[in-house]
Order: C-alpha cells, then sequence, then structure tokens
C-alpha cells in the first residue's frame, strides 16, 4: 500500500472534501475469505451484483466477470445469495504466495 | 478606545447582553439552573425581534449540543449555554463538537454535580470535561463574563475549536455588579464576520462531515486538535490584546497579581480570586510577600506562564473548587503541580479543596490558607497537618 499521508496532509474535524473517495480506500485487504466464481455454474443472473454492499463485483456487458478484490471484504453475500451456488468462499491465506494452505 | 457603557447587571445578563449585541445566526440551549437566566433573556431578545437568531428550545442538553453540532457544520455561528447535569448530558457531543473542529461558543456556569442534588457553584462540571478539546476559560466577575464571551468568538474561530468561559453559579452569574458594556457596533465591529471555510450548505462543493475514521487516520485526527491546542495560547493572547486595545481591558492566559516579589502564592481560578486579592493586600500591608496567580485559560493550561510565575516561590497554595476523587488532588493542582516539575520549579504545592457545592469562602479561609504556607516556606516549622476543620479534611474553613 502506498504511504499513508500524514497529519499535516489531511482535512481536519474529519472532514471528506471530495465525493467518490471510497474508490480510494483499499477494504480488500481487510478480507480473510475470498470469493471464488465457478463460470461454469455462474448464469449471469446479477443477484451477487445485487447483493454485494461493496460495489465490488466487476460487470460488463451484463456478464459477471469477477471481483474487485481491492474493494472486497469477504462477507460472502454474493456466495450466500447465489442460487446456483457458483461461488464458494475460499480462505485468503490459500492465495499467498509460499502458503501452505 | 471606545467608550463603554455602565450598567449594573449580574453575570448571566450581562452574557445574554453580549449574545445580543453578536447576534449569533443559531442559538440551541435548554434551561437549567443557573444557566437559566442567560437562555430566557435571550429568548426574548428573539421574541422581541432584537436579533436574527434562529433559537432552537431544544428537548434536552444532548440535542442542544447536537443542534449545534449541525448548526456549525452547516457554517453559522454557533452558540448555547449550560451548566453541571446540562453538561453531563451534552457529555457525548462535547467530544463531538471539538473533534469536527467546529468553533461553537458555550456560555457556561460552574454548578456542582449531583448528587447530594445541588444547585451552587463549584467547578465539577467543567472540569469534568478538560479533556473533551475545547478551550476553558474562567472569569473572576460579572465583567470578564462579558469580556470573555466576546472574546470567545474570535477566539474559537481562529483556533478552529468550540470555546467554554464560564462564570461562578450564582456568585457570578445572579450577583448583580458594575459593569462596562460596549456600544453594540463596538462588538459587531470587534468579532467581524464568520465565514466557515468548508460549510456543509455549500452544495457546489458537497464534503462529508462526521465520518467513520478507523485506526489509520483517527490519531492523526488527535494530533490535529493537538496542534490546534498548542497553537490556540498565541490566539488568545492576540485577542486579548485587541480586546484591550478596544476596551483598555487586556486579558491574557494568567493574571499574576503582586506576584513579582512574592515569597508564597495563591493559585486559583473563577471568583475566588477576587476574594484572594483582598487578602493579598491585607497581608501586603502586614508586611507578608504574598502573591497570586490567577488562571484565565485552564485549557489550554498556561503550564509555561505557570512555570515562570511560580518557580521561584517558596511555597504555594493550588485552590481547587472541585475534586478529583481517587486522583493525587484537583485539576488545577495536578496542572500546576506538573507546570512547575516540568519548569524546574522549586516551589512546593498544597492543595485546598474549597468551595464545593456553594460553601462561601472567606478572606479568613484564603488567610489561613496563606499562613499554612508560610509555615511550610519557614525552616524549623512543620507543616501544619491538613485536618483542620471538623467539616472537612481538605477544606481550608
Amino acid at each position: 500500500m502506498a504511504k499513508q499521508p500524514g497529519w499535516k496532509d489531511i482535512p481536519i474535524g474529519g472532514l471528506i472534501l471530495e465525493g467518490g473517495t471510497a474508490v480510494k480506500y483499499e477494504t480488500g485487504s481487510w478480507r480473510s475469505n475470498r470469493p471464488v466464481l465457478d463460470k461454469n455454474k455462474c448464469t449471469n443472473c446479477m443477484l451477487c451484483w445485487v447483493f454485494c454492499p461493496d460495489s465490488a463485483i466487476v460487470v460488463r456487458e451484463s456478464k459477471m466477470l469477477g471481483y474487485d478484490l481491492e474493494h472486497c471484504k469477504g462477507c460472502g453475500i454474493c456466495a450466500r445469495e447465489c442460487p446456483v451456488k457458483a461461488i464458494t468462499m475460499v480462505e485468503e491465506t490459500k492465495f499467498r504466495e509460499g502458503s501452505n494452505g | 478606545m471606545v467608550k463603554g457603557k455602565v450598567v449594573a447587571l449580574d453575570g448571566a445578563k450581562a452574557v445574554a447582553e453580549a449574545m445580543r449585541q453578536m447576534n449569533p445566526d443559531v442559538v440551541a440551549a435548554y434551561p437549567i439552573t443557573p444557566q437559566t437566566e442567560i437562555v430566557q433573556t435571550f429568548s426574548q431578545f428573539v421574541a422581541d425581534g432584537k436579533v436574527d437568531t434562529e433559537f432552537i428550545p431544544v428537548e434536552s442538553e444532548h440535542a442542544a449540543m447536537s443542534a449545534c453540532v449541525g448548526a456549525a457544520a452547516a457554517g453559522g455561528r454557533v452558540q448555547t449555554a449550560t451548566t453541571s447535569a446540562g453538561m453531563a448530558l451534552m457529555w457525548e457531543v462535547l467530544y463531538v463538537a471539538a473533534s469536527t473542529r467546529l468553533p461553537i461558543v458555550m456560555h457556561f456556569v460552574n454548578r456542582a454535580l449531583s448528587a447530594p442534588l445541588n444547585i451552587h457553584c463549584d467547578h465539577s462540571d467543567s472540569m469534568g470535561a478538560r479533556d473533551a478539546g475545547w478551550i476553558h476559560l474562567f472569569a473572576e466577575n460579572a465583567q470578564e463574563a462579558y469580556d470573555n464571551a466576546i472574546q470567545s468568538v474570535r477566539i474559537a474561530e481562529a483556533c478552529m475549536l468550540p470555546v467554554l468561559h464560564t462564570q461562578d453559579g450564582f456568585i457570578i452569574s445572579h450577583g448583580v455588579e458594575r459593569l462596562q458594556i460596549l456600544p453594540d457596533q463596538a462588538v459587531k465591529d470587534f468579532i467581524g464576520t464568520y465565514k466557515a471555510e468548508h460549510p456543509l450548505l455549500d452544495t457546489d462543493h458537497p464534503i462529508m462531515v462526521g465520518p467513520v475514521d478507523l485506526p489509520d487516520f483517527y490519531t492523526e485526527h488527535k494530533r490535529q486538535q493537538v496542534d490546534a491546542m498548542e497553537k490556540a495560547p498565541q490566539v488568545i493572547r492576540r485577542v486579548g490584546q485587541e480586546y484591550g486595545t478596544l476596551t483598555g481591558r487586556t486579558y491574557g492566559l494568567v493574571e499574576p497579581y503582586k506576584l513579582d516579589d512574592a515569597e508564597v502564592a495563591i493559585v486559583v481560578l473563577g471568583s475566588t480570586a477576587g476574594t484572594s486579592k483582598v487578602v493579598v493586600d491585607a497581608l501586603r500591608g502586614k508586611g507578608v510577600k504574598a502573591g497570586l496567580l490567577k488562571l484565565r485559560a485552564f485549557r489550554p493550561f498556561p503550564a509555561q506562564e505557570v512555570a515562570v510565575a511560580l518557580r521561584d516561590k517558596v511555597a504555594v497554595a493550588v485552590l481547587d473548587r472541585s475534586m478529583s476523587f481517587g486522583g493525587q488532588g484537583g485539576p488545577v493542582f495536578l496542572e500546576t503541580c506538573a507546570a512547575l516539575y516540568n519548569g524546574g520549579g522549586r516551589a512546593r504545592a498544597i492543595n485546598y479543596i474549597y468551595g464545593l457545592g456553594g460553601r462561601d469562602t472567606t478572606p479568613d479561609q484564603i488567610e489561613r490558607a496563606f499562613q499554612e504556607i508560610l509555615n511550610i516556606s519557614t525552616p524549623g516549622k512543620a507543616p501544619v497537618d491538613a485536618d483542620q476543620s471538623e467539616r472537612g479534611r481538605q477544606s481550608p474553613g
């Protein structure tokens, strides 16, 4: 992650002075479980996109393409709501380099 | 210098008069004794059309401070008034106001906290809130309460910190005194106009106020508050000087009284400073080198001024009108000792808890406190045991 701004660099009082800043806040680092999509099962019904609280489902031309992992917190709602069970939650440690998991 | 008008007012009405002259955008307040007279008087000004203020008669003090936060975030010049349990009910929102850096002014009256129920003066209420991030100014009399009310607006807006200026309940708030008030136009000119840098109502530049702040930035926002408080003394001095040019009454963070050559001194804030000055004069008449250090600002605590003023004294008596149960003394004592320790002072310090729940503090009692510190400072004379009274161990009375 890039170096965080210091106390002299940020607005006082916790103010946020512009809109659309949530995209700059990479909540993906909070994730302990990662959603994994089985494209063979996915029907592109978009229920995951509807339910995702972090707008982390990447969709293009009505197709579910995958996840914005910089913002997906791994809450698992998409996996829970998927009507065809195309999404499974996998422990994040299994994706780490050098992981034995 | 402008010519003031001499009037007879109690402290509460003097502050209400200052509020009328300042004509704030929003006042949100709830009545509580002995502060009621401030908002009651001011609400009459509103009803009579003497101010343009939007007066919000809220259902509680928690709501009062919440409304102040909203109105100040919107970009208004905002004031309130409370005391005692009212402040206790504001507690949560006091921190929100300070941490959101809103220049709200609170016209405060000091009163004891329950229980047992007591409506009279001590400093437990505002001292409890000393770490909430507000600037705290104390007044010795109605004149200072009036003067502090007007200066508070300038200080708050220059520091982007809320300011609480206080007067002793009943003693000042309901004691009619002779004081000078400024012409309306002079007050208007002194406080000028306020333009918030990031008002919530500026829809061309939408902002967010009060978002969640996680571990990665919360400390940075607290650090900014420390910085603002560190810069506050110079603002308080500058505004106090400018007010002095206007009125002839100059203010700083502390007021030394016959202190330069004093060997023993009393440290005190609020109305008891006036009583103590009488005692200092009497002792000086007897050849005793007694002096006084009155604190006007308690937050920020004027540590440097206190250390410089007291470090060559032999002994000092620090008077606290509130308790810190289980602590090593009252809040004024602890701050004074820390200032002396850090400033390399050699003065010995003794703490007196006085005037709780409005008990009178008489010149005799102050004189006895002076006598004790004189004993401390005399070689071979052991300090008198603090238990001087069947009515309370830590009282000089």
